[in-house]
């Protein structure tokens, strides 16, 4: 109750200083549109929260410890690089909390319109909680898990990073564009890794790929020192293409290639690996983007920074798109038929009004290369290639456009 | 046979239009190096090593030079067109993609892509007089026929910068569509032509008011609407055509310059990126990225007439007469 009156005191203030400004425009009159203008800040928030790893992981597969909030704040240099001309100011509020931290008491604290979240499933649904239906928009930029865009998915949840069922989608028309159709399907010990094996069995029956064996990882034992000798074992499996790999976490998956029984590429979690974003994208412009980041981080970047990077660029794009700093005039633009921007990937990227999915291109990389970018050629769609990826309009359980 | 062949060889070559003294200068963005091309014959004669990433390339007054924004050195080059050879280097800030050559023949306006700055840069003294804060990105650079104003588009920040020559200030922005990557000026100054790659679009913009008038469209059978991402623009000089590259749509289309009705689409490489008229405009060269070769397009005709293989990515492009 005391957070939803500040709100409505902040919001007419915005409200007050947004009518002053325009009378000030006005007073100004065209030829002083270049000059100083009055500037309007829009406050954007950022949370995140580390996740306690397994043992036995490869150091190389440890995130960076500022994963995400790096491409928070690149985006909110480069929306006031911009906003110098349209007289907005970004400013960015980070909520970085430890493994047990209070989401809720995070959110409280960022006390901003607009959240940019990396939290995981888990962190996600108690974000929702906490925010309620209220004055506020979310960019979820660290939960791919499908039930947010389907039961769970809520009017002020937006989703910058792909959903599971996107990144097996565009796996699939790969694979299927191959020819490559018999897959056997390795699925790990989590419960991410159910997930993502259900989004290849849904991605094989949409586009006629088929799994002919099905296996469980549960090895206990350290499997660096044992693959050459497990690996061929446990992949004696019937005739198949390509060997598909659900691991999120690369607890097992890196081992695969090269130590199959059979000569079959890996693709999945590992191998042939569907991305929101990889260091390797140097296309349509991609390379600009990836060293700014550089420049500015001294690291790569990764699917999550490109995730929160995309959220708050959505945010001054709108912003200046629609010429306003209110909430409601940037919440309604970047959901509306008008909004598109351009992410880097060679196509416009927009919102799906019925889930607020961000519609993207999806890259497929190896170690240290593009192999392809899906929409495949071929896969086609009334509206846009890129809803032929993941849950399209009939399919969703969401229903906010 | 070898008669029917040699009747096929004098047909091929009658199609081209009549043999010209001029020569074609493409930036090979991938290999670090020009391909020089004969207007005559249509082949490559010499290929250049540059420093890292040439991109945008441009002519003296004389045409005697040609500087290269070498992006990755952070730096532009001089050539001597008659012999291809490196007179020097001229600061340029960080990572300079395009630029445009001052009606004077001595101020070069330059796009530092990763430095959200333009730097202008004395070529006579080398060094540089001045930076303009712009936006996000920049690429595209046109330069006003009068010399009074230059332009430049920011990728990322969708605008139109209007920079005053005079005082090296900003007097006005103007957002277009998605990824504005090139602009152009009319003969006559009054209107500026800006591409928008990501959008898809052209923007006609009067120069007084600084507004577009017309945003122009474009639709290829068979070719999806995301994939028509317009680049290069050149305009003839009679006022009567507008050519615009159009990307991955492998496509130049054909607009006409005073109703900005599209009149054709003409198929050339894939990922077509920049385009050159030579001096009597009778032909219009692209760079075609992807295929890394250059249509040869004769005007009269509205043909593509033939395709010449030169470096990997070929980027920008000039015609010497």
């Amino acid at each position: 109750m005391i957070r939803g009156a500040a709100h409505v005191v902040i919001a007419f203030g915005a409200i007050a200083f947004g009518l002053m400004a325009l009378v000030l425009l006005a007073a100004a009159g065209r030829s002083e549109a270049a000059g100083p203008q009055p500037v309007q800040e829009v406050r954007v928030g950022y949370l995140s929260r580390a996740v306690a790893l397994p043992p036995g992981l490869s150091t190389l597969q440890v995130a960076p410890e500022d994963d995400g909030l790096q491409g928070a704040r690149l985006a909110i240099a480069d929306n006031n690089t911009t906003g110098r001309f349209t007289g907005h100011r970004f400013t960015l509020a980070e909520s970085v909390l430890a493994e047990d931290g209070d989401v809720a008491a995070g959110l409280a604290a960022l006390d901003v319109p607009y959240v940019v979240s990396t939290l995981n499933g888990e962190g996600l649904d108690r974000l929702l909680a906490a925010a309620g239906g209220g004055e506020i928009l979310i960019f979820n930029a660290g939960a791919a898990d499908d039930r947010f865009r389907n039961r769970d998915c809520r009017a002020n949840l937006l989703h910058t990073l792909p959903s599971r069922a996107m990144l097996a989608d565009a796996l699939g028309q790969y694979l299927v564009r191959k020819t490559w159709k018999r897959w056997v399907l390795v699925t790990g010990p989590s419960r991410a890794d159910a997930l993502f094996a259900d989004a290849v069995r849904r991605a094989a029956g949409r586009f006629g790929g088929r799994i002919v064996a099905e296996k469980t990882w549960s090895e206990q034992l350290d499997i660096r020192r044992t693959a050459e000798a497990e690996v061929p074992v446990f992949t004696q499996v019937a005739e198949h293409d390509v060997l598909i790999v659900a691991d999120e976490l690369g607890l097992f998956g890196e081992y695969l290639p090269y130590r199959t029984w059979a000569p079959r590429p890996v693709a999945g979690t590992q191998g042939l690996v569907p991305v929101a974003w990889d260091a390797s994208l140097e296309q349509w412009g991609a390379l600009q983007l990836q060293s700014r980041f550089r420049r500015q981080a001294g690291r790569d970047m990764t699917e999550t920074d490109y995730a929160a990077w995309a959220a708050i660029r959505s945010i001054g794009e709108a912003a200046s798109r629609s010429r306003s700093s209110e909430f409601a005039a940037i919440a309604a633009y970047i959901r509306g038929d008008a909004f598109e921007f351009a992410g880097f990937k060679g196509l416009s990227l927009s919102y799906r009004p019925w889930d607020g999915q961000l519609r993207q291109p999806i890259p497929l990389v190896t170690a240290r290369a593009v192999v392809s970018m899906s929409p495949q050629e071929g896969f086609l769609h009334p509206q846009t290639a890129l809803d032929t990826l993941g849950h399209d309009r009939p399919e969703s359980e969401c229903r906010h456009d | 046979m070898t008669r029917f062949t040699t009747a096929l060889a004098c047909l091929l070559l009658a199609a081209v239009p009549a043999a010209q003294a001029e020569t074609v200068i493409v930036s090979n963005e991938r290999d670090n190096t020009l391909s020089v091309i004969d207007g005559q014959t249509l082949a490559v004669t010499q290929t250049v090593p540059v420093g890292r990433r040439p991109r945008g390339i441009t002519l003296s007054a004389d045409g005697s030079r040609l500087y290269v924004c070498a992006s990755d050195d952070d730096r532009i080059e001089i050539y001597d067109t008659a012999t291809m050879a490196k007179l020097g280097e001229i600061p340029s800030g960080i990572d300079p993609e395009q630029f445009v050559l001052h009606p004077d023949d001595r101020q070069l306006y330059i796009a530092n892509e990763n430095d959200d700055v333009v730097t202008v840069v004395d070529t006579a003294f080398r060094h540089v007089i001045g930076q303009i804060d712009v936006g996000v990105e920049p690429e595209g650079m046109a330069v006003s026929p009068d010399g009074r104003i230059v332009i430049n588009t920011s990728e990322t920040t969708n605008m139109v910068h209007w920079i005053d020559t005079q005082s090296l200030t900003l007097i006005d922005n103007t957002l277009v569509d998605q990824r504005p990557r090139d602009g152009t000026f009319t003969r006559d100054g009054k209107l500026l032509w800006v591409s928008s790659e990501i959008g898809g679009t052209v923007a006609v913009i009067d120069v007084g008011s600084r507004e577009a008038i017309r945003t122009i469209g474009f639709r290829i059978g068979g070719i999806s609407a995301d994939r028509i991402q317009p680049v290069g623009i050149e305009l003839t000089r009679d006022g009567r055509y507008a050519f615009v590259a159009l990307g991955p749509a492998n496509h130049v289309a054909v607009v006409d310059a005073r109703t900005y009705e599209v009149l054709d689409y003409l198929l050339v490489g894939r990922r077509v990126w920049h385009l050159a008229l030579n001096g009597d405009e009778t032909r219009l060269y692209t760079t075609n990225g992807v295929s890394g070769d250059v249509t040869v397009i004769d005007v009269a005709r509205l043909e593509p007439v033939k395709s010449i293989r030169v470096g990997r990515y070929p980027w920008g492009v000039v015609v010497k007469p």
